[in-house]
């Protein structure tokens, strides 16, 4: 039955799990359009920040520290990859650089499976946003709200250092010309370092920030992969307006189809990103001849 | 050359698959594993041929694989067919509907979006066999109960078990896709798509329709991966859903990658490594759950230090110890270039329909192209007679090669009309226009790197022997008429005949530049377009290159842009002056010399030097 308040609350649900597939969209958008690297660990990246902030949480107990100490362990490991791997893959073929990031994906998650084993894992969500908000006519669990909340300034945040610091201009140039950038005498490969980082954060500050709300398994950022490949697709690559678009309609459409039945939400959510294709083959939001 | 012994490949195949089951045994392989590195390298030959002859990364094989594997299972459990090869035959035919549905989507895009649309769309194929189809493909239980085929030939009945009984069916299937893949690689189709693999930009100018033969790669890797997933039904008596996963498809680009691409037998040496090796981790290192993570390190490392795999780490190892053998070819002294003009086409270019036509070989009017607010031509008209030799000249940034590439319809012009031979070629693509006999050499060398110079010139007379699209498969390229002698008559008419042989990048850059010009002879263009033929050129070079244009502007009607104005006035009939997008001037090399704007725009400054 689909009456008003479940659907305002499948609204509620989309928007928090399409800003969160926005943030980490943005940061799959910020690596390819800086480095024109497809990163494909990213899935496995999301999945590693869900851990780290999970062994943090064992710790000490407190949700603030996992959150922070995900996301910054996400920075470190990004950068060590960059500096280690990718480094070797910038004057190679794209197709070389989708294997070598997938196979790095494997090596995490197979890493984690290692350490963690195959069983579920949880993360609570901090004790003053359990439990359920009324919300008017319907009650809405609190974490959520709290989830769209953070990934929302996440955003915003995103937003400041791509458009308002000098990291953020030299990123947004990398976007437009990567080749120029590097005549400009920045070295590029502290930035490359960096971006990478911070893009790999992007998806392990969402892994934590999500682990409340799922249970944590070593194959967690697989489907999160595709479906954040769907989500640059249908915002359009390298675009990151685009990103956060394509974020929130595929987290509606996920969100809204599993209400009338769940087992089309993924189709439905394929279904989209094909039409977009056939008809827009740049995606919404992206520019013509890229890519 | 070596000399070419006719099928020794698949005789050695057939050898190898005969001795197997006496061999592997002493190395520890049991026969349920040969089986599954049999179904995997069958697998894997249509991706190579995807992704290694032509370079399209697909991580969604599994589509195919599960579709041809769920089509064969369900009418072989259904009791709606008792046949099991012809259930597999339904399978592939499946399988490579799938494809070409799949396939026009997403060959919309190229290189990482390709990678990322296939990946996209073979999760909907898992999700769509999960939940909407689970009343025909037993969603999450699959479907057990698919028989093994019982085959009666010449009075004899085999009934195929399990095991070793199971390898020879496999192993006759295995031989029936490698044979086809051979054939398919020795086509022109297959010359075609590793062409479409080195310079996607100049297999298309040089007239093949790239989109076309990508979708045919596309479509005979998904009939490949529909084969084996019917097998793998077969073999196992049972078709398990998690064909349809991302691992599967990962699975088949890792072994592929390992075992080493464009060599169709690498996905078979990847499969035994990777069952090979989680074999042995497993059991006997007794890694368990872990022997993946050494697998993904190898992955790594093999991507990063041994690009071309296993076999091609062997091929160049075996080139090294040989110490590079090849003799150093001797180069005479004498121009490459005879003053002699090579007799004249002796081969019959086809026929085009213009032929007849005697009015201006191009006209244009009005050519107009912006990007954003700049014009980067301007209301340009611009006619060309028969057998007259153009130059169009201009400082940089002109507009010249804007013109170029729209009168070549590389780039569609904002406002104007382009007619050739009378007929209206606006907005045509680069490949049909190179078919109607337009075409052009490129100011930077766009060559198939990796390919010999005969080879080179070969991808494009196929184009101009085969018409723009055509699929022959399984016929040899040595059937294809007039080929040969036309490679071999471009070639003696840029003086690289004796360099037929020679990769590309052994070449000097002279004889790049001259094999740049064969691409576009060999297309038998009646229009050629010359984007600065003496770019960079020694002295001696220009010398040659002026020689080899005055030898084949007999028959042709040319158009060159250049800044060497000593050829220039000493070549061309007519010249036309570019500047700031807009004609300044036109007229013969004297007209051009006497004109007061020229001078001041253009010549001036070269005479003040």
């Amino acid at each position: 039955m689909i009456t008003w308040p479940n659907f305002v609350s499948q609204l509620f649900n989309g928007l928090a799990s399409g800003a969160l597939l926005a943030l980490i969209s943005c940061g799959l958008t910020i690596i390819y359009g800086t480095l024109g690297v497809l990163n494909l660990a990213h899935g496995a990246m999301f999945m590693l920040g869900g851990y780290a902030g999970y062994v943090a949480f064992q710790a000490t107990g407190s949700y603030v520290v996992a959150v922070a100490f995900g996301a910054l362990f996400l920075v470190v490991v990004g950068a060590v990859i960059e500096r280690v791997v990718i480094r070797q893959f910038y004057d190679r073929p794209p197709e070389d650089q989708i294997l070598v990031t997938f196979g790095i994906g494997i090596v995490i998650v197979e890493l984690v499976r290692l350490g963690f084993g195959s069983l579920t894992k949880t993360v609570p969500p901090p004790s003053w946003a359990a439990g359920v908000t009324p919300m008017g006519f319907l009650i809405y669990p609190t974490y959520r709200i709290v989830v769209l909340a953070i990934a929302a300034a996440a955003l915003a945040a995103l937003y400041i250092v791509l458009y308002r610091t000098r990291l953020g201009m030299i990123v947004r140039a990398g976007i437009e010309d990567s080749g120029m950038v590097g005549m400009l005498g920045i070295n590029v490969y502290r930035v490359f370092m960096l971006v990478f980082g911070v893009g790999a954060m992007a998806a392990g500050f969402a892994g934590i920030v999500n682990a409340p709300v799922v249970s944590l398994t070593p194959d967690l950022g697989e489907s999160i992969l595709v479906q954040t490949f769907v989500v640059v697709v249908i915002g359009g690559v390298g675009s990151f307006p685009g990103a956060i678009l394509g974020g929130l309609i595929a987290g509606e459409i996920l969100s809204l189809t599993s209400m009338v039945n769940p087992a089309y939400s993924e189709v439905m959510l394929f279904v989209v990103m094909t039409l977009v294709l056939l008809l827009r083959p740049q995606g919404l939001l992206g520019l013509k001849g890229r890519a | 050359m070596r000399r070419h012994i006719p099928l020794l490949v698949e005789a050695l195949t057939a050898i190898g698959l005969i001795a197997t089951p006496f061999v592997v045994p002493h190395l520890g392989f049991a026969p349920d594993t040969v089986n599954q590195i049999l179904t995997w390298g069958l697998f894997g030959i249509g991706f190579d041929l995807l992704y290694g002859y032509t370079g399209l990364l697909s991580f969604g094989q599994s589509a195919f694989f599960g579709t041809g594997g769920f089509v064969a299972a369900y009418l072989l459990t259904n009791n709606l067919m008792a046949n099991v090869p012809l259930a597999l035959l339904i399978g592939i035919v499946g399988a490579a509907v799938a494809g070409v549905a799949v396939g026009v989507i997403a060959l919309r895009r190229t290189g990482i979006y390709f990678a990322m649309i296939t990946v996209a769309i073979a999760e909907t194929f898992f999700f769509l066999e999960n939940s909407p189809l689970s009343a025909w493909t037993g969603g999450e239980n699959g479907l057990p109960g698919v028989p093994t085929p019982t085959f009666h030939l010449f009075g004899l009945t085999w009934a195929v078990g399990t095991g070793w009984s199971m390898y020879w069916f496999l192993a006759a299937c295995y031989f029936i896709g490698i044979v086809v893949a051979l054939r398919i690689v020795r086509s022109p189709v297959g010359a075609i798509l590793i062409a479409i693999r080195d310079n996607p930009l100049r297999a298309r100018a040089v007239g093949h329709a790239i989109g076309l033969y990508k979708l045919a790669a596309f479509v005979v890797a998904a009939a490949y991966a529909g084969f084996a997933g019917g097998l793998l039904g077969v073999m196992q008596g049972f078709m398990p859903p998690d064909a349809f996963t991302f691992d599967t498809s990962g699975q088949l680009v890792m072994q592929t990658v390992i075992g080493g691409g464009a060599t169709l037998f690498g996905p078979l040496l990847g499969a035994a490594v990777w069952l090979y090796l989680r074999d042995f981790l497993q059991a006997v290192v007794g890694l368990g759950a872990a022997w993946k993570l050494v697998l993904g390190l190898v992955f790594v490392l093999l991507v990063t230090f041994l690009r071309r795999g296993l076999i091609g780490g062997l091929v160049d190892a075996v080139a090294l110890l040989r110490g590079r053998a090849r003799p150093a070819e001797a180069e005479g002294d004498a121009p490459a270039i005879s003053t002699e003009p090579p007799p004249l086409a002796s081969i019959a270019r086809r026929r085009r329909q213009d032929d007849a036509f005697t009015g201006p070989v191009l006209e244009a009017r009005g050519l107009t192209k912006t990007y954003g607010g700049i014009a980067a031509n301007r209301d340009i008209d611009f006619t060309v007679t028969a057998g007259e030799l153009r130059a169009v000249i201009g400082p940089n940034g002109a507009g010249k090669s804007t013109f170029f590439k729209m009168l070549t319809c590389e780039v569609p012009p904002s406002a104007g009309t382009i007619r050739f031979h009378g007929r209206d070629i606006t907005g045509l693509d680069v490949s049909r226009v190179c078919q109607m006999g337009l075409t052009k050499s490129y100011q930077v060398n766009q060559l198939f790197a990796r390919q010999t110079v005969a080879q080179n010139v070969m991808v494009a007379a196929l184009a101009e022997r085969r018409g723009i699209f055509r699929l022959d498969l399984l016929r040899s390229i040595r059937s294809v008429r007039g080929l040969q002698a036309q490679v071999e008559q471009t070639l003696a008419m840029v003086g690289l005949a004796a360099r037929a042989e020679v990769p590309v990048a052994e070449l000097a850059y002279g004889e790049k530049r001259r094999l740049e010009i064969a691409l576009a002879l060999a297309a038998s263009p009646s229009l050629l377009l010359l984007d600065e033929p003496l770019a960079g050129m020694s002295p001696r070079e220009r010398v040659e290159t002026v020689q080899l244009l005055k030898n084949i502007r007999r028959g042709r009607t040319l158009i060159v842009v250049e800044h060497d104005m000593d050829a220039v006035f000493e070549l061309a009939e007519r010249i036309t002056v570019l500047h700031e997008g807009r004609k300044l001037a036109e007229g013969t090399p004297e007209e051009i010399q006497r004109n007061s704007f020229v001078q001041d725009a253009y010549l001036g400054g070269v005479a003040a030097e």
